[in-house]
């Protein structure tokens, strides 16, 4: 196989990665402030995050590394065309990983409550964005070979917005499940009352994005074109009912684990749908960037790959340990002599 | 204002905020692993609460040094999307490695480090700061490999309109890179070593557990001696190198405006760039130049066409006060340990102990803007402009409103940052005997 078909998997890879790990954190923090009502239900929903949250966010930091050393081109484009989506997402994420470490130590009301809102607003705006970029990138972005035309608000399309609420549900039900795992009793119950809502609507959001899909995009054209392969959205759907199954059955475990899978083949079926195109144009197919026309060289490539045979597994062991280390109730009692 | 300055500003500001934050967790990570193992093996207290201690201003520091790590990344595909495009063939890959090999490793076991005291064998906590240690320094090496091949590239052609890779080794053994990374993360060794002379100086100016920070100020003095001597030597070596490649800046860095054989080193010098001369050269050191640079000629900067000069009185100033800052810690840290029996009594001291903790940082910027503005006008050494690389697609008032973004954003962090550190710092290690 071609080094940049590899690329082109490993991309939708790290980005699935991404939205499966980083996802749970949104959301957990996204329900922070509606669930957790007293002092120790706050610092249960941080701890539920707070070993895990800075290793998640690294897959972004990796699948941003991987996009400009495997398709400088798409990089450069992307990153530029949309300056201020990224910025916002940016300043979201800096806000968000600061808030989580500096909660814990607040002192007065007051600080508390502006790292609260930190914790909520740093999880739910790059929830929204991140689905409004890939819902706008489904569609093509407009743009040719003298430049962009878009604007923040050309992205903030119906269908593009459609996509925001369907990965900001998605989180929210993911982290809902998450912090039901992870703390106990009303805390808990809380939190999966939430997912059973959220998931209501996230299926709802699913639908529509089954059906604008084909109206709004031409991510279809590449399914018609070998059936095959609706196998990966088929299989979206089925984990997202599966999800919905374990929720109302109760068993949380299960029902993260195919909310991740729902993510993660949800990243899949769009990717498969962008083939052979990273970004596509809206204007003309011709000016599309596509995993040929935006890639490294062979050479770098080969390079790359390399490395990344090497180490992602190595990544994926020692943090899968970490999980399994600190796959634990958090008790009250840990809370409280809780220093850091 | 153009988008060619706005992004310089931008980048300069949000680089020069990050390096605030990197360089104390390079040497301090190294610190809190040393405290942690002398606890594992002596099963001495006070060297756990060391650990503890130490370690908080770290993950305080660690969390301000990642989030605006992320922003560097950004930063080069939405301001500088042309010299993405062009160098993304060769520097995407070092930045690629460093998150998949240094930057996980760095993350995940320090979420294991302060959350695991109890879930996990002492041994393995001590590990895990180890690997946190290891993988800081490591991120360190690749970004400075790519900041390297910057400075210097190697091992590439140009083709397709962009610089392709031949040779990933001869990128990765660029000297230029390599001893760039030993003089970075020396610096930044020296610069956690002064940090904590600096606080335990405080402590033991209040007579609070006297002991316990004479202990810690003996640790950090040792580190930050050891490093700074370093630091020294590796800064010669590295000067030699950018004699070698960057002839600029050099000349810019000693002022040196004419072609000079055997050329001396001034003490005092006051460059005046309009005019192409120096209008104070006095106390010369014969031949001084010439033997640091390790090469009998020296460019003069008249070799050059005024465009392809960098700012001459921004890289010589920086250069002169980060070298006698330089000498200056050497110094300092070898005081610590010749009056170390009786530190705790000489105020005075300990005063300037205290108030010499910003001082390895300043040395840190500074030798960053001669890096990077000695290298003017070119962004990528002889291949590339700055003004060439920026974004097409990006308005300057896109980058105006980000840069005021970044500003006030950053400057509130910042704030937060140094008081939740200076009320820990302050605060002292958790009691005896809990």
């Amino acid at each position: 196989m071609e080094f940049q078909i590899i690329w082109f998997i490993l991309w939708g890879l790290l980005w699935a990665v991404y939205f499966a790990l980083d996802g749970f954190d949104f959301g957990a923090g996204i329900l922070y402030p509606f669930i957790a009502k007293d002092e120790m239900d706050k610092k249960a929903v941080i701890h539920a995050i707070g070993p895990v949250w800075n290793g998640n966010e690294v897959w972004l930091i990796t699948a941003g590394g991987a996009t400009f050393a495997a398709f400088p081109t798409t990089y450069a484009y992307m990153f530029s065309y949309l300056y201020t989506p990224l910025l916002i997402i940016l300043f979201a994420l800096i806000l968000r990983g600061v808030a989580v470490e500096f909660r814990p130590k607040a002192v007065t009301d007051t600080q508390k409550k502006l790292w609260d809102i930190g914790i909520f607003l740093g999880s739910l705006i790059p929830s929204l964005l991140f689905g409004v970029a890939f819902g706008n990138i489904f569609m093509g972005l407009k743009f040719d070979d003298s430049g962009y035309y878009g604007t923040l608000f050309s992205l903030l399309n119906p269908y593009g917005l459609l996509v925001g609420l369907l990965f900001l549900f998605t989180f929210i039900v993911h982290g809902g499940l998450w912090i039901s795992l992870k703390v106990q009793d009303t805390l808990a119950e809380k939190a999966m009352a939430r997912a059973k809502k959220f998931w209501y609507l996230q299926a709802i959001c699913a639908v529509l994005f089954l059906i604008l899909t084909a109206v709004f995009t031409n991510l279809y054209d590449n399914f018609l074109k070998l059936p095959f392969w609706f196998a990966v959205p088929a299989l979206a759907v089925t984990c997202l009912l599966v999800t919905g199954f374990y929720i109302m059955k109760n068993k949380r475990g299960r029902a993260f684990i195919s909310s991740a899978l729902f993510i993660i083949s949800l990243v899949f079926s769009g990717v498969i749908g962008l083939y052979p195109n990273l970004i596509p144009s809206s204007i003309d197919s011709k000016y599309s960037l596509t995993l040929f026309n935006s890639s490294s060289s062979p050479y770098t490539l080969k390079i790359m790959t390399i490395v990344i045979i090497i180490f992602v597994p190595i990544v994926l062991f020692y943090q899968a340990w970490t999980y399994k280390t600190f796959m634990y109730k958090i008790t009250e009692k840990e809370l409280k002599e809780e220093g850091y | 204002m153009d988008t060619v300055l706005l992004s310089r500003l931008q980048f300069a500001a949000t680089a020069a905020f990050h390096f605030i934050f990197v360089p104390l967790t390079l040497g301090l990570s190294i610190l809190v692993a040393y405290m942690e193992t002398k606890y594992v093996r002596t099963g001495d207290k006070d060297y756990l609460r060391m650990a503890k201690f130490w370690g908080r201003l770290f993950v305080i520091n660690f969390a301000l040094g990642v989030v605006t790590g992320i922003t560097m990344e950004f930063q080069f595909g939405m301001n500088w999307a042309e010299y993405s495009r062009y160098v993304g063939d060769i520097f995407g890959s070092p930045l690629a490695i460093e998150a998949t090999v240094a930057f996980f490793l760095e993350s995940t076991f320090l979420g294991v480090w302060i959350f695991g005291w109890n879930k996990i064998s002492p041994k393995l906590h001590a590990l895990s700061i180890w690997l946190v240690a290891l993988a800081t320094n490591l991120s360190a090496l690749w970004i400075l490999i790519a900041n390297g091949w910057m400075q210097h590239p190697v091992g590439y052609v140009i083709n397709n309109n962009r610089a392709e890779m031949v040779d990933f080794w001869a990128v990765v053994t660029n000297a230029y890179g390599l001893l760039k990374f030993a003089h970075t993360v020396l610096s930044g060794w020296v610069v956690a070593g002064f940090f904590v002379l600096g606080i335990s100086a405080y402590h033991l100016l209040n007579k609070n557990e006297t002991e316990f920070f004479k202990k810690c100020l003996k640790i950090g003095a040792i580190f930050a001696l050891v490093s700074s001597i370093l630091v020294a030597a590796v800064g010669d070596f590295h000067a030699k190198e950018v004699a070698h490649t960057q002839p600029t800046k050099l000349a810019a860095m000693e002022s040196l405006w004419n072609t000079t054989t055997n050329a001396p080193m001034y003490l005092l010098l006051i460059p005046d760039p309009e005019n192409e001369k120096n209008s104070v050269e006095a106390i010369g050191i014969p031949s001084m130049l010439s033997i640091l640079a390790g090469k009998k000629e020296i460019k003069g900067l008249k070799e050059f066409s005024p465009s392809e000069r960098p700012p001459v009185t921004l890289t010589f100033v920086s250069f002169r006060l980060m070298v006698g800052l330089g000498f200056l810690f050497i110094l300092l840290t070898l005081l610590v340990l010749i009056k170390f029996r009786y530190i705790e009594n000489s105020t005075i001291f300990l005063k300037l102990l205290l108030w010499s903790i910003p001082l390895p940082y300043i040395a840190g910027q500074l030798g960053w803007i001669v890096a990077e503005v000695g290298r003017q006008p070119w962004i990528v050494y002889g291949l590339l402009k700055t003004t060439d690389a920026v974004s097409k697609a990006v308005e300057p008032s896109q980058v105006l409103a980000s840069l005021i973004g970044f500003t006030v954003f950053y400057g509130a962090l910042g704030i937060i940052d140094i008081y939740l550190l200076a009320k820990y710092a302050r605060k002292g290690p958790e009691p005896k005997e809990v």
